[in-house]
């Protein structure tokens, strides 16, 4: 009992904490590497469709955004706008934005160039079918409708 | 020479900095993995030419989607739900039915001479009233349709799934591409129309 007792008096001591700035900076350089600063301002609001036959993007630098939904200002009231790069932009304008991405590109990449249409769900087919016009005029035909992993129950359900 | 030690200094305040710096970036971090289902636009006819192809009828599936998101295939009036299994059918045409696509017996890489039915065409059109989720859920439900024959051929053909061949340095599979050929994804858009209004 007495050996016990006395084991029980010693003082524990202090874990070490001199490794701590190095955990943490093993976890800061994961997010520095994995993180994708956002380069534009969103100026529309979207929330793009659920989808279960969805494949990731690859190469980014290959890829050329359009975003589409309705203003995030309520002043520009609630008709969908399109948003290339940082403005708001009308379909005509997608041939021009085609050739200046294609033209920021490596002439090998040019032709593996694809097009991400990231497009609110609740807006109309019309906007898109015209975007998806303005894209095949400018021949990007390599296009990706972004859309959120979900299941069949879910498409389903958002179809309400 | 004045022999003086310079205090050493304090790196306790190290793993702070380095929270702040931590918080910052997880805060800031968009991990958006982007993804979405892929498709090829056709090229746009040049002069103004439409190329007009025979297509035989009982090689079009057609999938019509109006303004209330309602879907008209083959002329019937169709839940979304059943849009999968429909699609199937037509592509697959298990009993050499007269009604859907006609298979020809082709050669191909290791399935050899094999029935396919590579002249079907998957019609889809859709109004510029209806919604965009409606849409992508046809798309998708299409898509589907396609993988999963695609899926049940490689699991019989080859014990895996069609998700797992994994080909060499940007070189796809041969196995996926035989399993491409046999079920080739054939869905034309139509040329976009203002019917029944907006």
């Amino acid at each position: 009992m007495a050996k016990f007792r006395k084991k029980g008096k010693g003082a524990l001591p202090a874990v070490s904490t001199a490794s701590l700035p190095d955990i943490v900076f093993l976890l800061l350089i994961f997010f520095i590497v994995s993180s994708t600063m956002r380069e534009t301002d969103l100026k529309v609001r979207y929330q793009t469709p659920f989808g279960t036959e969805i494949k990731k993007l690859e190469k980014k630098s290959l890829v050329s955004y359009i975003h589409i939904g309705r203003p995030a200002d309520q002043k520009l009231g609630t008709a969908p706008r399109i948003q290339l790069n940082d403005a708001f932009a009308t379909p005509d304008k997608i041939r021009e934005f085609i050739a200046s991405e294609r033209q920021n590109m490596s002439e090998a990449d040019r032709n593996k160039m694809s097009v991400s249409l990231k497009a609110d769900g609740e807006i109309d087919m019309g906007i898109i079918t015209d975007v998806k016009q303005e894209l095949r005029k400018a021949s990007a035909l390599k296009v990706n409708y972004s859309t959120r992993k979900g299941t069949q129950k879910l498409i389903f359900e958002n179809l309400r | 020479m004045a022999k003086r030690r310079l205090p050493e200094v304090n790196s306790g305040s190290m793993a702070d900095i380095a929270f702040q710096l931590l918080i910052f970036f997880i805060i800031t971090t968009t991990m958006d993995t982007d993804a979405g289902l892929f498709r090829k636009l056709p090229p746009m006819p040049e002069n103004n030419e439409i190329e007009q192809q025979e297509v035989k009828d009982r090689n079009v599936f057609v999938v019509l989607v109006n303004k209330e998101n309602q879907l008209l295939v083959e002329n019937e009036l169709v839940d979304i739900r059943d849009l999968r299994i429909r699609a199937k059918e037509f592509i697959e045409n298990p009993n050499n039915d007269d009604n859907l696509p006609e298979r020809i017996v082709t050669e191909i890489d290791y399935f050899g001479a094999i029935p396919i039915t590579k002249f079907h065409v998957i019609s889809l059109q859709n109004d510029r009233g209806t919604s965009y989720k409606t849409y992508l859920a046809v798309q998708n439900e299409l898509t589907a349709a396609y993988n999963e024959l695609r899926n049940e051929l490689a699991m019989r053909k080859f014990k895996m799934a069609y998700d797992d061949f994994k080909g060499e340095e940007g070189e796809e599979d041969p196995r996926k591409t035989a399993i491409d050929e046999v079920y080739p994804l054939r869905i034309s858009e139509a040329e976009p129309r203002n019917i029944g209004g907006n």
